[in-house]
């Protein structure tokens, strides 16, 4: 069959002498084993960090706003920067499951599982900030159109925030159900695979009766190509739409038409970065670096620095159009970002973000895994302040002199942006515990043409 | 080989004798004189050119601050002669700005094939390497595109006509009546030596790409290692970062500048994705083409699959940034920005409008079923209608600034499209002669030839 042949100039995507059922038992194996004292470690320390966070929440919305670093002037800070930085973080899940599938890379498979996952943990912490930054949270759901005593009073259909709660709200539905269809197959392996009866019955559930017929699969692969189909122009409007709570205002150095593509390719950029930070640690410690090879992390830092490329365009077209456009305060907006008080945060942003990514051109280094790891952190460094720099440095300094003021933090802010991490990898660390963080059945299909034994048993022949 | 059919030579040369013909007839009709345009204007009802008064109110609103032609609306130049010299302006320019829209639309088309060729080599696509001769056969056009570009631009320099405003001198003359302090502020970049010296980098520069990996191509039929091969790739991908960026300059300069008090940081990824999905569709058409004379014998209908998916996937992309751009400011409505819309939705309704029907609804529609992406005629009727579409969305580009109101699609806007088309066919099936149309020696052949989705 045509489906199985492949260049030979191709490097396999899976590593050594694997067989069927050495991908069953490698991807298995973490879900069956137990843990060990450094994942107890590294969970009570992540849960510590989420019980502070917590604390700082109820805190917040026990005593108000005010106990954050905001002012009157900028109303916006740690809380919507730590929104964007998670929204985008959870942008490479999607990119990898629905992009790279509608373009047919073969090297998805071993990492859009954890990708996936990272997506849903990601949204969920950008979550919870749309609601507790709000002055009365338990108001929230009057931001839902539902019919009411009110005579039926509804929500204004404008406001880039209400789509926001549509947008955010319909990505974790469909990226959550994108990612379970997936994981049918793989459940049924654990389930068929368990020994103990408790396990054998929650894998059971999970995995919803997956006998793995023809027809099953057939339909399987048809709901996957819909919804990757569905989950691209989602991925993208959903970024899209996070920009335009900036980008639909009239404050300079805000109001601005690239900010659509651009977050959204900040978002994968960050995204992937995230991507890159947890598979190279995970790769070691699931004893995964047969699938999760080399060539994937080179593939991603190749993503890295593509769309890292592009971001830096994007800086240097905002940066032309505020001097092209002749408008002052536009001018003023860059000019205080790269030379004002906040200087150090810009050129923060700057370095971590166009500079670091452009390394990637060089082969040494972007296939050199502790490299890769630096960079993918700096990355993530970068976008933070990426966001921060958009948000604070346009708001502290705009159109009315005598409004200007400045921003600094409290402990408030900064101890629920630190819980949302913990929160984020108590999530990440139950989930490599408990589920198949390698789509094995994806990778199954994929031995054949890509293993490495295959590829040497056919090229091997004639070469 | 491909053997250029005498009756598709025949139907280029007519193509571009009837266009010439069309487009002198075009710079002949343009009125010479101030008093031309005022008997054509009695001629027609009062105010009728604009469409009648609210319009020309709401068009005069719009514009009080931001002239076309970037002059501050003067009081004392506020009479009928004014108004005359203006509409002479523009009905001068309305020959040129038809030319200028197809010569462009032309040269991006075949510009983009060359970025869609350049992505194929980078990203080590497997199933397109049966098409790339079909992209060299393309991307042949570019250099007789870009410099027909040129010396448009050079001739709108030499003050040949008033396509660019800035241009104007005494815009950025502080002793001139008409002393502009935008332009002024500006001509730090706009600016005639600068100007054109960056599109020579630009034409160079692409040229370039487009002329050593065609030899590379070439090459590689009959070498035997993948040295061609890794080199090509590499080029490629520095070409990729080259195009980025002179891909912005490009469209901030040659269609941006038109409307030279209008800026919009998407403009240049929006006018991307306009070209980028005529050139696939353009592949599509030339592949469907040359497939149905039995040429392509390794073309499948997989491939056509494949290039439909493209033309509807950058279809929806081109919506996305069109939308988004005209969403932003719409919504922010900040008077700098929104002449730029409210001047092509008063004057430019119906094109404006149905350019997104014919480059977004009717696609999607068309291309979303798997079966039809398959069907030769119908990727072909999709395709005449996407590429009709971003002609139009070239025209509401360049249009608007340079004859305003004065705008219509007849004798000078055809006869540009025909001539160029013309053109286009004749170099682009005479190119196709010129090499085998199966690329051999990449290593991804195989996997190209039995490619099946």
């Amino acid at each position: 069959m045509a489906s199985h042949y492949e260049a030979p100039i191709r490097e396999p995507l899976i590593i050594g002498d694997k067989s069927y059922h050495d991908i069953t038992k490698d991807v298995a194996a973490p879900v069956e084993g137990k843990a060990n004292k450094q994942w107890w470690i590294v969970f009570i320390i992540s849960m510590a960090a989420f019980l502070w966070g917590a604390g700082c929440m109820l805190y917040t919305i026990g005593t108000g706003i005010g106990t954050w670093g905001l002012n009157k002037t900028v109303g916006w800070a740690w809380d919507i920067t730590n929104f964007v930085w998670w929204v985008g973080i959870g942008h490479a899940g999607t990119l990898i499951s629905a992009v790279l599938l509608l373009f047919r890379q073969k090297w998805r498979m071993a990492i859009n599982r954890s990708a996936e996952a990272m997506t849903i943990f990601a949204v969920v912490q950008a979550g919870l900030f749309p609601i507790i930054h709000m002055g009365r949270p338990w108001m929230g759901y009057w931001v839902l159109p539902i019919p009411n005593q009110f005579g039926s009073l509804w929500t204004n259909f404008n406001s880039p925030l209400l789509w926001d709660v549509f947008a955010i709200s319909t990505y974790l539905s469909v990226s959550l159900v994108f990612w379970w269809t997936g994981l049918l197959p793989d459940f049924a392996m654990l389930r068929d695979r368990a020994v103990r009866p408790f396990q054998k019955k929650i894998y059971g559930l999970l995995s919803f009766g997956w006998s793995g017929r023809a027809k099953d699969w057939q339909r399987f692969e048809e709901v996957s190509l819909v919804l990757a189909g569905l989950a691209t122009p989602l991925v993208l409007s959903v970024h899209t739409i996070v920009s335009m709570d900036f980008a639909t205002s009239v404050i300079p150095g805000w109001h601005t038409t690239i900010f659509p593509p651009y977050f959204v390719a900040g978002a994968v950029f960050s995204g992937f970065a995230m991507v890159q930070t947890l598979l190279i640690i995970m790769r070691k410690v699931c004893n995964l670096e047969a699938y999760i090879t080399l060539q994937h992390i080179e593939l991603m830092n190749i993503i890295i620095m593509v769309t890292g490329s592009i971001v830096g365009c994007a800086y240097i077209t905002e940066l032309f159009v505020a001097w092209y456009s002749g408008v002052e305060y536009e001018q003023y907006a860059f000019l205080n970002r790269a030379t004002g008080p906040y200087a150090w945060a810009y050129w923060m942003m700057m370095t971590c973000n166009v500079f670091s990514p452009q390394f990637m051109w060089s082969k040494k280094l972007r296939t050199s895994i502790i490299f890769s790891f630096g960079i993918s952190i700096v990355v993530n460094v970068g976008m933070w302040f990426e966001r921060f720099v958009i948000i604070v440095t346009s708001l502290h300094r705009d159109y009315l002199p005598s409004s200007w003021t400045m921003f600094s933090p409290s402990f408030v802010d900064i101890g629920i942006y630190v819980g949302t991490i913990g929160f984020f990898f108590v999530l990440f660390l139950l989930y490599a515990r408990t589920f198949p963080v390698i789509a094995q059945a994806e990778v199954k299909s994929i031995l054949k043409s890509s293993g490495e034994n295959y590829k040497k048993l056919r090229d091997g022949n004639h070469e | 080989m491909y053997k250029f059919s005498s009756k598709l030579k025949s139907l280029s040369i007519a193509l571009m004798v009837i266009g010439i013909l069309g487009v002198g007839y075009g710079f002949f009709s343009a009125p010479k004189t101030v008093e031309e345009v005022k008997k054509e204007m009695s001629h027609d009802s009062h105010g009728s050119h604009h469409g009648g008064e609210s319009k020309a109110h709401l068009e005069k609103e719009a514009l009080a601050k931001i002239d076309n032609h970037g002059h501050e609306a003067d009081a004392s130049h506020g009479d009928a002669d004014a108004h005359a010299e203006h509409v002479l302006h523009q009905k001068q320019n309305r020959p040129w700005s038809a030319l200028y829209v197809s010569v462009l639309f032309f040269a991006l088309i075949s510009l983009g094939v060359l970025v869609f060729y350049a992505l194929q080599h980078v990203s080590q696509a497997g199933w397109s390497i049966v098409l790339l001769r079909v992209m060299e056969g393309i991307t042949a056009y570019l250099p007789v595109g870009t410099v027909l570009v040129f010396v448009v631009l050079v001739l709108s320099s030499m003050h040949a006509n008033h396509l660019f405003a800035w241009m104007n001198g005494d815009l950025i003359n502080p002793d001139s009546p008409d002393f502009d302090k935008l332009t002024f502020a500006k001509k730090g970049y706009l600016n005639v030596p600068f100007f054109l010296a960056r599109a020579v980098i630009y034409i160079v520069g692409w040229n370039l790409y487009r002329h050593l990996s065609r030899k590379r191509s070439i090459a590689m039929d009959t070498a035997n290692s993948l040295d061609i091969y890794k080199r090509n790739f590499k080029r490629s991908a520095g070409f990729l970062v080259f195009f980025l960026v002179s891909e912005s300059m490009m469209s901030w300069d040659w269609i941006m500048s038109i409307d030279h008090h209008w800026f919009s940081t998407l403009f240049a990824w929006y006018v991307f994705a306009s070209f980028l999905v005529s050139a696939v569709t353009t592949i599509a058409l030339v592949t469907v083409y040359l497939k149905s004379k039995g040429y392509l014998e390794n073309v499948n209908d997989s491939h056509i699959h494949d290039l439909a998916k493209f033309m509807f996937g950058f279809s929806v992309f081109w919506t996305y940034l069109w939308f988004s751009q005209f969403l932003l400011i719409w919504y922010s409505d900040i008077p700098e920005e929104v002449t730029y819309y409210v001047t092509r939705f008063s004057e430019y309704k119906v094109p404006f409008l149905g350019m997104v029907a014919m480059n977004f609804i009717f696609p999607v529609l068309l291309l979303i079923n798997s079966d039809y992406k398959r069907i030769p005629w119908l990727v072909v009727m999709g395709g005449i209608v996407i590429l009709a579409g971003h002609y139009v969305d070239f025209y509401i580009m360049i249009m608007p600034g340079t004859v305003g109101g004065s705008w219509s699609i007849g004798i000078p806007e055809i006869s540009a499209i025909l001539l160029m088309l013309g053109l286009f066919i004749y170099i682009v099936f005479t190119a196709l002669t010129k090499a085998p149309l199966l690329a051999k020696g990449n290593p991804f052949l195989k996997e190209s030839e039995q490619f099946h989705y």
